[in-house]
Parts: C-alpha cells; structure tokens; sequence
C-alpha cells in the first residue's frame, strides 16, 4: 500500500455557487449536443437495472444512438428489480416537514459524514422529479383512498418520504425503465445484447494523445466468442461488488467484473471498505446455502426487534427447549428501543446491525447458531389486527414462511389479554456497496469518455447507504444526471467518425481477455470455483465484515494472496470454450472478486476510524458507538492499480469540502 | 431439519441443435436447502467428477426477478403454488422420490442447453407496445392524477407478473396470453394508458401471433400454474380491450 509522495489531483468539478444552486447553475453553463449531432454519436450502456436502463432510455429519446448490454437473458431481470421496500423522494406529500434540505441533510448525516455534499444535494433535488417520472410511466405505486400517493417510513428519518408498490417497489421501478427501453428498442434508437458479459473497456489515444473509453470487449455468454463494439462513450453501469462475500442478498449473477476491467484500465476505485450490512435477512442456515434473503426494512416500520434479558432464556432458545413466543413481554429486551429512543427500531442499517452483532457477541442469539435476533409483530397485530398487518406485510411473511416453515402472522399463544405471534428470526448480511468506481460530480471516472453509475459509482451515499435512497440514486443518474453531464464531454466529440473495431487495439484487447480465459482453462485443477468462493466469503466475513482489526485485515490481505494462488494453480473448469461455460464464466468473476477483496481490505485497513458501513474495532466509543477521526480522516479514498493484481494498490485523497452541513457526531438517540 | 436423499431424473441437451435425453443422479440433501440449491450439490459434484455441470436459468434467487425455470415434476416451478422454482424447498418432497426436472417446453422458447431456454419472444412483445410513450423529464407532479386505489390496485396485481414463461409452458397450447394481458390489463386500468390503449393491444397481440405462441381456450392452466398469481381476469380484460379497439378500426 504505497501512499503516493506527490499526491496526483483530483478534480472533482464541483461547481460554483451556494449548494442548492450548483446543479442549477451547472445546467445553464454546460456544453450541449445538438440534436442533429446527437444521431451521430453512439454511446455503451453495460447494465440494465435502474441506473442503467433509464440511462440507456433516455439517453436514446434525446436522439443518442445506444448499445445496451446484459448479462441476463432480458434486460428485466436486473437485481434493481429485487429491491422491496420504497424509494425515497422529498415531495412532503405527508406535510410532515420534509423538504429537499432535509433529504439532503439525512443522507449526509445517514452517511456518516463522508459522503461529496454536492452530489447528495442534486440526489434530493432530482428525488422529486423521479416519482413524477415514474408516475406518468404507469408505475402503480401504493395509493390512499383519496387517490393520491401514499408513503410509509425507513431508517434514518423522521418524517414518511417512501414511495413504494407493495414490497415490490424495485421491480415496479425497474418494469418502468424496462418499458421506456423497449420503446426505444421497438423505434432502433437501442440495441441491446441479452447474455452478454462486459470482459473489457478498450481505450484509445486521440490526436493530442489523450486515452479516452471508445469500446469495450464483450462475451457472448451463449456462443462462447468474444466480441468487439465500439461507441463514443463507454457508461458502466453493472452494480456493486457485494458477491465478493459469497453469500449476500445480492442475485447469483451479481459481479464487479466490469467494474475491476475499468479498475485495471486505470479508473480509480474509491472507498472499497463501505459495504452495507442490512441488519433484517433471514439467517445463514448452512454450508449450502447459495444466497442470503433479505427481509425488508418496511417491516420495521410495525416490527419490534428483541433478544431475551436474561442469558438463561437465550440458551434455551439456542437449545430448542423454548421458543420466541414463549417469552413474556417483561423479559424481552428491544434494545434498539432502549439504546436509541429517538429512532428506536428505525435507525440507519449499519447501526441496527452492529447492535445485533452485539447483542448476539454477548450470547443472546436466539437461534441454534446463536446468531439470530428477533424482529417481533405481536405489538402491531395487537394494536391493528392481523388483517391490517397482513395487508402491509402479508407477501413478506410467506415469503419468510415458504423458507423457514414459521408464519409470523401465526397466533403462537395468549398470555393476560396480549396475543403472542410466532417472531421472525433476522440477522445481518451483506447487502449493498457504497464503495465503486470514482466518479466527478459529472459521474466521469479518471478515464475520459467513461462513466459510472447507480451503485458501481461511490458518489452519493457516504459510508452508509440509508434504505429507499439506492433506487432513488439509480434513477437519478440514469434519468436525470447523466443525460446531462454526458453531452459536456460529448459536446467536443461531435466530429469524430463511427469508430471501427479493426484497430490494434480492439484486436490487443480481445487478445488479452482471450488469453486470460485460454489460461483459466489450461489450469486442469481440481477445485471448483465455487469452492474457491466459498473460502473467500468466509475470509471476508470475518475478517473485513462487520468488525474489522488491523490484525485481521492484515491476516485477510495474506490469506486472499494464498486463495490467489489457489485460483491460479489448482482450478479446474469443465468443458471447452464453444458454446456456453457456465463455470468458465464463474470463474471469470471471482478472479475479480479476489482482487476486489484485497482492495476492501486494504481500504478498510488505511482508515483507522469507524465510520457507517466500516466499523474497526479499535475506534469505538465506550458506549460500542462507531469513532470518526475527521482530523484524519475526511477525504474519500481513491485507489489506483498498480500495473499487476499481486501490488498492492496506491491510495490518492480526494479532500472532502463541507460548505452547507457541520460536520458533527451521529446522534440517533434523541 | 433432516437430511434426505433424491434422484433427480434431469434433461440434457448439449446444445441448441443437439438430441437430449434424461439422465439420473443421486443427490443427497436436505429439508432446509432449497431446490437449486440441491441442483448446486449436483452440480459440485459432477465437477468433481470432471463432468460438465447441469445449465440451469436463475439468479436472485428470491423469487422475483423471473429469470428460474424449471418443469418440475410436471408442474412449472414445481408442486408449490405461488412461488417460483427458486422458492421450492426441499421439504416440499419425499425422502427416496425421484424428481423429473425438464425445461420450459414451448415452440416459442427454444432450449438453449440443459434446463435454459430463450425466453426472446417475451422480450419482443413488449417492444411492441407494453408501455406509455412518454420521453423522459417534464412529467406534471404525480400527485395531479389521482387514480383510485382500487384501479391503483388491480394495475399492481396485474403489474406484478415476473415474465418467467411459466404460463406459457403450462398451456396445451403454448399460449402467451397470460402474460401479454397482464401488461395490457396494467396500463388499461390507470388514466396514464388509456390514450395509446387501442394501438397497445393491437400491437401486442399482432406481435404474439407473429412470434408463434397459440392460441387461448380459456383452460386456466396458465393464472393456476403462475407464481405470482397472475389471475385469469387479465386474459378477459384483454379481450374486451381488443373487441373494442378492433370495433373503432
């Protein structure tokens, strides 16, 4: 980890002027292309979840020719449409006091701090125009009787400002962009590459010797060949790096293979260490498990979260002798309730998951494993009835029944005039990254001509990402952002011909992913790849998951340069390379997953405070709160590859600037 | 839980063009590990054997994102109702039973290898017209469209179909219908589709035809076999929609 001695500058293009007139002021002054220009210009989408494809949508009804890729067998499928529970927006339909300021001031502050002010400011400026967006598409988003839009709330705030349709808002959402997409798509403005996978970004030098993104090399995960696609400008778009984990809440397809292509190409990766560890997933049940599922935060809008106040309790529920039911009222411990009057049960992720780690620490799990919490709906059901709860949360608890067999709208027993249901069991897992692709507030990488987007970029969300605000953030570059910012670096590109894919190199590129799969296929082996993943998840669980020490980063960074080693040497892929491989393309991926990890490692172990998502143990308060050093600390970490995946990267500060917030300690208690 | 052990009676077929056949492999399992994931077991161990693993379509593995597959035991997405092949858990079968696991078999979604199939044509008709052609940026506040909640409602439940074919391979005709009316049922329930709603459903059908999907005979097969519950209701909304968009050519 070699800190540069004469710092490379970063410039972050923040614009001018007070913090709610910058993203006004940037659209007035930006370059743009007209629309006789824009026919003739072509421009790579990779991804089609929601930043994606209201990227690649929109950019194509302003006349821009696009290519639009995934990995999937329709663009539909993306993992955006997974996301449950809402999107945030500061309409202050509820009248409860919101406003832009307020989103803007919560993301801040639910990011603990380390997030660019103007980024976030633009998020909830644009927030609003999304749900309108999205409203004329068709989106059937949740209503009140009167027929106007209703909201429900998320952690780490106080007012309702969640949009949602049902606990499929993610799908709704994505079904929105999906359409938008296939009109384009019906009128020839996209074309877009189902099964499709991104292997490279190809640059090229321009006259005055500038290396800009013209093209990537892309597999065609059905014939097995690689191919070559060239465009003016390269926008990435494929998500976060959450798999590295192994099991998380993220889809099985999920990678960071594009994202770590543009890494080595020379992109810099910031603050790789904030990975997001949602505290309400059904808990790990066993080594073959494939994926953990998460259980929406909305259920903590009516859900009470408890372990048992007595130790001799807890070891009966991990013995099996009792059940959660089974444990009266008065010796039930809601220690968010207790720890945290102000949010109580809904405070921000990293803080509700660090809380039951704790609890689960000291011996109250209450599964076999001992690590588990209860998320409890008794006092809901009491309080409005089964019907109700059922309504707001029915589809949630089948869910949650078809895996562990327990409905927790089940009526367990009856206890002095208070009905005691069946509580789910919760424990946190990896679920979303902060961390990705640097980006300007253009959302342009350090590679001219190549942009990042939705979650693979690090911009808006600080150390931790508050719920509802992911969709919220995807969206916002996809429809509203990058549409813009891309024609200021467009706008000078207007002369440039088509580019053709018969140069040196697209040829030298493709020859390069060509020779790394011909090597991954040579190694004749004998451990599967996800064997080798496997090994890796537990590495970063436990040492670069919840509570990270500088012993354990340090002991990580040399078992990931020993599962390295394991991959290059004792791999064993099946088959040939014609048609589909299914495990070549496994494989594929998890070479960047283990370069991914060493970077969260070395991230988490440059930072020597805690802060959101990246707790180290070292730096808490007495209290077990997370210690921010901003003396030291306030800069976004940028990492640059160093040539070769076994250097260690080196690390560039991007200072941070805070002009509209004080920057103070997180305070959820009052 | 308990551990318990399956034979699963699988279709391979190396590639699009190839002969398939069914093959048998033991596999021993657990109450607690889902379906996939006891395909995963199977696999893990064919590699160790060096052979090719069985290519099955999945991915979020939540039950949503539609991309899961799978005729199982002669039911799309297996014996459960309501959920997706992804959400099928093994206590669903029995210690010893054989399990016959075949791909989505329709004209219309050709095999692609093993259990994965192209689901293309889906992609094809909604291009056609499953959307309000709407550009992006100067949408009025969406509060000035107030749709009731019912309408609201039904447009979700319509809306929440995950476009994984399983109507389509539980017809005897191969029929796309389900599918096709549940985008249209979406839009001709709210005020934002009502305007392009004629040319919607002409176009969708036209291209559903064209594609190769049958006919529907109003068996029920695909609303009893769809993980989300699509209901029937959408096919008659559709044809309504259809009757009086055909009546004002």
């Amino acid at each position: 980890m070699a800190e540069q001695n004469n710092p490379k500058t970063l410039d972050s293009k923040i614009p001018e002027g007070p913090i709610a007139e910058k993203w006004t002021n940037y659209k007035a002054h930006q370059k743009l292309v007209n629309p006789a220009n824009k026919r003739r210009l072509d421009i790579i989408v990779v991804g089609t979840g929601l930043a994606g494809a209201s990227a690649a949508s929109s950019l194509a009804e302003m006349g821009f020719n696009v290519l639009n890729f995934c990995i999937q067998d329709s663009p539909r499928r993306a993992h955006s449409i997974a996301a449950q529970g809402g999107i945030n927006a500061a309409k202050n339909y509820q009248n409860d006091g919101d406003s832009v300021y307020r989103l803007f001031y919560d993301t801040v502050k639910g990011g603990d701090y380390r997030a660019r002010e103007a980024n976030v400011y633009r998020l909830a400026e644009v927030s609003n125009n999304i749900i309108d967006q999205c409203v004329a598409q068709g989106v059937p988003f949740a209503r009140e009787y009167g027929g106007l839009l209703a909201n429900r709330s998320f952690g780490g705030a106080q007012v309702s400002r969640t949009f949602y349709a049902k606990g499929q808002t993610g799908q709704q959402l994505l079904l929105g962009a999906y359409a938008s997409l296939n009109r384009q798509i019906e009128l020839g403005k996209v074309k877009s590459y189902n099964r499709y996978e991104m292997h490279d970004v190809v640059l090229i030098k321009d006259a005055d010797g500038v290396e800009r993104a013209r093209g990537i090399i892309a597999k065609n995960l059905v014939t097995g060949k690689l191919e070559r696609f060239a465009a003016h400008a390269v926008v990435i778009a494929t998500g976060g790096y959450g798999n590295t984990y192994f099991l998380s809440t993220n889809a099985m397809g999920c990678n960071c293979s594009a994202a770590m292509a543009c890494y080595r190409k020379g992109a810099y990766f910031a603050n790789p260490a904030y990975v997001q560890i949602h505290p309400t997933c059904i808990p790990v049940h066993g080594d073959k498990q494939s994926k953990l599922t998460l259980m929406s935060e909305s259920l903590r809008n009516d859900g009470r979260i408890w372990v048992p106040k007595n130790i001799e309790d807890a070891k009966a529920l991990q013995a099996g002798t009792k059940k959660g039911s089974d444990i009266p009222e008065d010796a039930r411990d809601y220690y968010l309730e207790r720890r945290y009057p102000a949010f109580g049960n809904l405070v921000p992720r990293d803080v509700a998951s660090r809380a039951a780690k704790e609890r689960c620490d000291k011996g109250f799990g209450v599964n076999n494993t001992g690590l588990a919490v209860f998320l409890d709906f008794s006092e809901a059901i009491n309080r409005l009835g089964i019907d109700t709860v059922r309504q707001r949360y029915g589809n949630l608890f089948d869910m949650y029944e078809e895996i562990t067999d327990v409905n927790p709208g089940e009526l367990a027993r009856e206890e002095g005039g208070m009905k005691y249901y069946n509580p789910m069991m919760i424990f946190p897992a990896i679920h979303y990254t902060m961390g990705g692709i640097w980006v300007d507030y253009e959302l342009q990488t350090t590679i001219k001509g190549l942009f990042a987007i939705g979650e693979c970029n690090f911009s808006d969300h600080g150390a931790n990402r508050l719920g509802a605000s992911a969709l919220m953030q995807g969206l916002a570059d996809g429809y509203f952002v990058l549409p813009y910012t891309i024609q200021n670096y467009l706008s000078d590109q207007i002369t440039v011909p088509h580019f053709s894919t018969d140069t040196k190199e697209f040829e030298e590129a493709e020859k390069k992913c060509q020779d790394a799969l011909d090597k991954m296929m040579a190694i004749h082996g004998k451990r599967s790849v996800d064997s080798i993943h496997k090994e890796l998840g537990h590495v970063m669980w436990e040492y670069v998951g919840m509570g990270r020490t500088k012993e354990g980063l340090e002991l990580a960074i040399k078992r990931l340069k020993e599962i390295r080693k394991e991959f290059n040497t004792n791999l064993f892929i099946p088959g040939n390379q014609k048609g589909m491989n299914v495990e070549l393309d496994k494989a594929f991926r998890l070479n960047d997953f283990i370069t991914m990890g060493e970077l969260v490692a070395y991230d988490a172990l440059s930072r020597n405070e805690s802060c959101g998502g990246h707790f180290r143990e070292e730096y808490q308060t007495e209290e077990g709160e997370a210690k921010r050093d901003d003396e030291n600390y306030f800069y976004v970490s940028c990492w640059e590859y160093q040539g070769n995946d076994d250097n260690a990267p080196a690390l560039i500060k991007e200072p941070l600037h805070y002009e509209a917030i004080k920057v103070q300690t997180r305070n959820y208690k009052s | 839980m308990a551990n318990m052990t399956v034979n699963l009676k699988v279709w391979r077929q190396a590639s699009p063009k190839a002969k398939g056949e069914f093959k048998t492999y033991t596999v021993e399992t657990d109450t607690d590990t889902s379906f996939l994931e006891t395909l995963d077991i199977l696999n893990e161990s064919l590699i160790e054997k060096g052979e090719e693993p069985i290519v099955f379509d999945h991915d979020c593995r939540e039950g949503i994102c539609g991309m899961c597959s799978l005729y199982v035991n002669g039911h799309p997405h297996g014996p459960a109702t309501g959920a997706t092949t992804c959400q099928l858990y093994m206590r669903r079968f029995k210690d010893g039973e054989t399990i016959t696991v075949e791909p989505w078999r329709s004209a219309a979604f050709p095999v692609i290898k093993d259990l994965m199939v192209d689901r293309n044509a889906f992609d094809k008709i909604q291009q056609a017209g499953g959307y309000v052609s709407f550009n992006c940026g100067g949408a009025q506040d969406a509060n000035s469209i107030p749709i009731p909640k019912k309408n609201a409602d039904d447009a979700m439940d319509s809306a929440s179909c995950i476009g994984c074919g399983a109507c389509v391979a539980a017809c005897k005709n191969g029929s796309a219908m389900l599918f096709v009316s549940a985008k249209v049922s979406q839009f001709a329930v709210l005020p934002q589709g009502k305007v392009e709603a004629a040319r919607r459903v002409k176009a969708m059908v036209r291209r559903m035809d064209e594609l190769g999907f049958g006919n529907c005979t109003n068996t029920g097969a695909c609303a009893a076999e769809c993980p989300k519950n699509v209901p029937l209701s959408n096919i008659a909304r559709m044809n309504r929609e259809f009757l009086c968009a055909k009546c004002k050519d």
